[in-house]
């Protein structure tokens, strides 16, 4: 579904360049759980975010669902449109309700009636228990509620993939479990799922395959048992009795 | 003290009512004042609308050019050169150059002159302030609006834009405010607004104090009604900041 092939990306910042990505090749197959692990400043959000575009790659192909996404010819906005993305600080929109919110797209791209956009945010929002809170601004809710409607507002779209980056990374301790049970039923339920995170547990729950990146490479990539169990590379073992 | 008391001696205030009754009783000399008023005010309204107007388009073309210099590269030299030359040259000879210059074939009115003059200088204030507003507004609302598909125009109409005019809405009521009170200048192209009918009624009964203490007072609940109409627009625009 995706194929990253040598991916490279460069900063060019004050400082001079800064290789965040030194070379990438991954395949992930529809349905598969990807969970990325990996110590601050190894490349894992911006390997999510050169996945949709956010970030251009310096070098390299990414390819999904048979199109090159990088390639100049290539339609951004409809890539991303099958590309849902879920923020670390939510990002959701201050200005309009949360009807509003997850209605905004499907209705401005044209893939939905308003009546329709309304009724599938009402289902969604029902689904992850928010259903009461529709007509509510984002400044009434709380972190882990906000992050519940950015996941729907990205669902709405009905995206092939959702991409994770640090969901649970902004919120209270006590606001973790409510997101992370949405996306396990998400999974349960079959989507493709990339995720950074620094849930372990969320890891070895949901994932099929665990990546680990350090210094923009993935130095290990294993099923979530042998991941935790076995690791290999002295780094991840390192890693792993820190967090662990 | 003493050279106001000159300049108003207290026995101003026993003459009051005749001073009145020359002032604007007299044939009709509130007329001045209205006429005046009616232009003021026409020239005001319209200068704001153009400046709007001017001024979210100028913001959007540097924004544009600032988020990927490949693009609108000579729409955002132009809109440089005019914010350049507009903020660096006094109004009055915008003014004038409006009227002698650009307008000068006789049949054209002075009043539409002064209301381009107004409003393209209006225009190059407004510009700078809503360019601050929309960069106020945090990349990741910008970043939301990509991810799920929408165009860079949509993100921009419908996410950053209104958030960045609740932002600035404050600096905006600013510039109106003070774009009212720059209009008492338009006498210099001999158009009869407030002011110069204050002046002009000044001259024909010698008593400043009556006239011009009226113009001011105008002025004043001109700005004390366009702020009331701010603040209700604002807190309109802050409904969602209300926990």
């Amino acid at each position: 579904m995706i194929t990253v092939k040598n991916l490279h990306k460069t900063f060019h910042t004050l400082g001079g360049d800064l290789d965040v990505l030194k070379g990438i090749d991954q395949n992930i197959e529809k349905g598969e759980k990807v969970v990325i692990v990996g110590p601050s400043g190894s490349g894992k959000s911006t390997f999510l975010r050169c996945l949709n575009l956010l970030e251009q790659p310096t070098e390299g192909e990414i390819w999904f669902e048979g199109e090159q996404t990088n390639a100049p010819d290539c339609n951004t906005n409809l890539l991303r449109q099958k590309m849902g993305m879920v923020f670390q600080h939510f990002n959701l929109f201050p200005h309009l309700t949360v009807l509003q919110n997850i209605t905004l797209a499907p209705v401005t791209l044209k893939l939905k009636t308003p009546q329709e956009a309304e009724q599938a945010a009402v289902q969604l929002l029902e689904r992850v228990g928010l259903a009461d809170k529709a007509e509510a601004y984002p400044v009434q809710l709380s972190g882990g509620q906000k992050q519940r409607i950015a996941i729907v507002r990205a669902l709405a779209m009905n995206p092939d993939v959702l991409l994770f980056d640090e969901p649970t990374s902004a919120l209270d301790p006590e606001m973790v479990g409510e997101v992370l049970q949405v996306m396990k039923e998400l999974a349960a339920d079959g989507m493709t799922m990339v995720v950074v995170t620094h849930e372990m547990g969320f890891a070895r729950e949901v994932a099929t395959r665990v990546l680990f990146m350090d210094d923009g490479q993935v130095l290990e990539e294993a099923e979530p048992q042998e991941f935790f169990e076995h690791p290999k590379n002295p780094r991840l073992q390192d890693f792993l009795s820190k967090v662990l | 003290m003493n050279s106001l008391a000159a300049a108003l001696p207290l026995s101003y205030f026993s003459e009051f009512p005749q001073k009145f009754y020359e002032s604007f009783i007299e044939k009709n000399r509130y007329k001045y004042i209205v006429n005046g008023l009616g232009n003021t005010l026409m020239i005001t309204f319209f200068a704001i609308i153009i400046g709007i107007v001017l001024g979210t388009i100028i913001a959007l073309v540097k924004t544009g050019h600032a988020n990927n210099p490949n693009k609108l590269r000579i729409s955002n030299a132009i809109c440089t050169v005019y914010l350049t030359v507009i903020r660096g040259t006094p109004i009055v000879v915008q003014l004038m150059i409006m009227w002698y210059i650009v307008f000068q074939s006789p049949n054209l009115d002075r009043i539409l002159a002064a209301i381009l003059a107004f409003g393209i200088n209006s225009g190059a204030y407004v510009a700078e302030i809503i360019r601050s507003g929309i960069q106020s507004v945090d990349k990741g609302q910008t970043e939301a609006g990509r991810s799920l598909g929408l165009s860079q125009h949509d993100t921009m109409v419908k996410i950053v834009f209104p958030q960045a005019l609740k932002n600035v809405l404050p600096a905006i009521g600013n510039e109106f405010i003070a774009l009212v009170k720059e209009t008492s200048v338009a006498g210099y192209i001999a158009i009869p607004d407030l002011t110069k009918g204050g002046d002009t009624i000044r001259s024909i009964t010698y008593d400043p104090f009556t006239p011009l203490i009226a113009v001011a007072a105008i002025y004043l609940l001109i700005v004390m009604g366009l702020t009331t109409l701010l603040g209700k627009l604002e807190r309109r625009l802050h409904r969602s900041d209300y926990r």
